[in-house]
C-alpha cells in the first residue's frame, strides 16, 4: 500500500495520475468493499475512509467528505460519491477503479439473484421473503429518511423535512420543484 | 392485491428503457428512490407498488445501491440481459459523467456559504422525499399474508431498531428479517392448506 500512498494526490485540481499496479489495487479493494454494501455503498463509507486518508493518504479529510456533498447535490445514484472519490485521488483513471470495483460484484450479484428468483416465484420460501420484508423494506426507508434528517444540526431543517413527505405522500407535486425550493430556502440561509 | 385499476405498460424498446432511467435518475437528487417510485409506478405503470417492493426487498438485502441493483432487476424483467445492461448504463453513464464535472468545479464553490445553504435545503427536501415514498408504498402491507397488524409490528421495530437504536442493519436483516419470513412462511403455508 506504500506505493499507492505515493501517489495520485494533486492537491486542489484533482487531476492525478496512477500506474497500473496501483490503479488495480485500488479496484481491487474497492472490488472486496462491495460485497459488504449490504443497504448500499453509503453504509461501506467509514471502511473507504479508512482505505482512502487513514491508511494509504490518497484523500485527505476534507476532501473524503466533498465526495459525498458533491454526489448528493448531483442528480443519480448516491453511490457516485464513489467515483467522485476515485477521481479526486487519481484522475478520471482513478474514478474508474473505484466506479467498477464498487459496481461488479454487487451487480453481478442482484443480476443472479433476480434470475434465480424470478424462476422460483411460486416457491413458499420466495413468497415467504417477500412478504416478509417488505415491512421491513418500508421500514428502512422511513429510517433512512430520519437519519438523514437527525444528522443535520440546527432544527429549521426539520420544518422542510416534513413539509417534503407529507406533499410527495399526499400530492403530485413534481420532486424538482420541491428540490429547487430546498436549494433556494438553503441558499437564502433559512434552514 | 392489485390495487392499480389499470393494466400496466411496458417499455416499447431498449432505447426506451435507456432513456426512461437516464431521464428518472438526473431527477434524482440526494438518491434516486422517490423518483424511481413516481416515475416507474405512477407515470410510466411499468410495476405495481406491490413490484416495487417486491424489487426493493431484493435489492436491500444484496450488496450494492439499492436504486442501481433495481435497475439491473427491472431491465432484465422486461429484456433479460440486455435490458439488464441497459438500464443499469441508463443509471449510470449520463449521472456519472455529471458528477465528475461537478466535482472538477466545486472546489471553487465549496466555501461558498450560499452553495453550502443550498445543498443543505437539498439535503432536506431529499430526506422528506424517501420518507413521502415510504408513506406512499406502505399500502401494500394491507395484503401482506403476515396480517396488518404483524407487518406494522414488524415495520415499527426496524425503524426504531434503525433510526433510534442505530443498530447495525446486518443484525437486523439477520434477526428481524430472518424472522419476519419464518413467520410469513408459516402463514403462507397455512393460507397453502386451504
Amino acid at each position: 500500500m506504500d506505493a499507492l500512498a505515493c501517489t495520485g494526490r494533486v492537491v486542489g485540481t484533482a487531476v492525478g495520475t496512477i500506474s497500473l499496479v496501483d490503479w488495480l489495487q485500488l479496484c481491487g479493494h474497492f472490488l472486496l468493499l462491495s460485497f459488504a454494501a449490504i443497504g448500499g455503498a453509503i453504509v461501506i463509507a467509514p471502511e473507504m475512509h479508512r482505505l482512502m486518508v487513514t491508511q494509504t493518504g490518497l484523500l485527505t479529510d476534507a476532501q473524503f467528505s466533498a465526495s459525498i456533498a458533491i454526489a448528493q447535490a448531483a442528480p443519480g445514484p448516491n453511490v457516485l460519491f464513489v467515483a467522485v472519490m476515485g477521481y479526486q485521488a487519481a484522475g478520471l483513471a482513478g474514478a474508474a477503479a473505484t466506479l467498477i470495483g464498487i459496481m461488479l460484484p454487487s451487480s453481478t450479484l442482484a443480476f443472479a439473484a433476480s434470475r434465480w428468483s424470478s424462476a422460483r416465484q411460486d416457491w413458499r420460501a420466495i413468497r415467504a421473503f417477500k412478504a416478509g420484508m417488505a415491512p421491513i423494506t418500508i421500514a428502512l426507508l422511513v429510517a433512512t429518511g430520519w437519519i438523514l434528517a437527525a444528522n443535520t444540526p440546527g432544527k429549521a431543517h426539520l420544518i422542510l423535512t416534513a413539509a417534503t413527505a407529507l406533499l410527495v405522500w399526499r400530492t403530485r407535486v413534481h420532486l424538482l420543484i420541491l428540490i429547487a425550493i430546498g436549494a433556494l430556502v438553503g441558499a437564502l440561509g433559512w434552514v | 392485491m392489485a390495487q392499480d385499476p389499470t393494466p400496466l405498460a411496458r417499455p416499447g424498446s431498449l432505447t426506451e428503457l435507456f432513456t426512461a432511467f437516464t431521464l428518472l435518475a438526473l431527477q434524482g437528487f440526494g438518491g434516486v428512490l422517490a423518483v424511481a417510485q413516481r416515475v416507474l409506478v405512477e407515470e410510466r405503470r411499468w410495476l405495481t407498488r406491490d413490484d416495487f417492493i417486491e424489487i426493493l426487498a431484493i435489492g436491500q438485502v444484496l450488496p450494492g445501491p439499492n436504486v442501481v441493483n433495481m435497475s439491473l432487476m427491472i431491465g432484465d424483467r422486461f429484456f433479460g440481459w440486455r435490458g439488464a445492461a441497459v438500464a443499469l448504463a441508463g443509471m449510470m453513464c449520463v449521472p456519472t459523467v455529471l458528477v465528475l464535472i461537478l466535482a472538477a468545479i466545486y472546489m471553487h464553490y465549496a466555501a461558498d456559504p450560499a452553495v453550502a445553504g443550498a445543498l443543505k435545503g437539498m439535503g432536506a427536501v431529499a430526506a422528506g422525499m424517501i420518507v413521502g415514498t415510504a408513506l406512499k408504498l406502505a399500502p401494500v402491507l394491507r395484503g401482506n399474508p403476515m396480517g396488518r397488524p404483524a407487518s406494522l409490528a414488524i415495520a415499527a421495530i426496524v425503524f426504531a431498531g434503525i433510526a433510534l437504536l442505530r443498530w447495525p442493519l446486518l443484525r437486523v436483516l439477520l434477526v428481524v428479517g430472518v424472522l419476519a419470513c419464518a413467520f410469513a412462511w408459516m402463514r403462507l403455508r397455512a393460507q397453502d392448506a386451504w
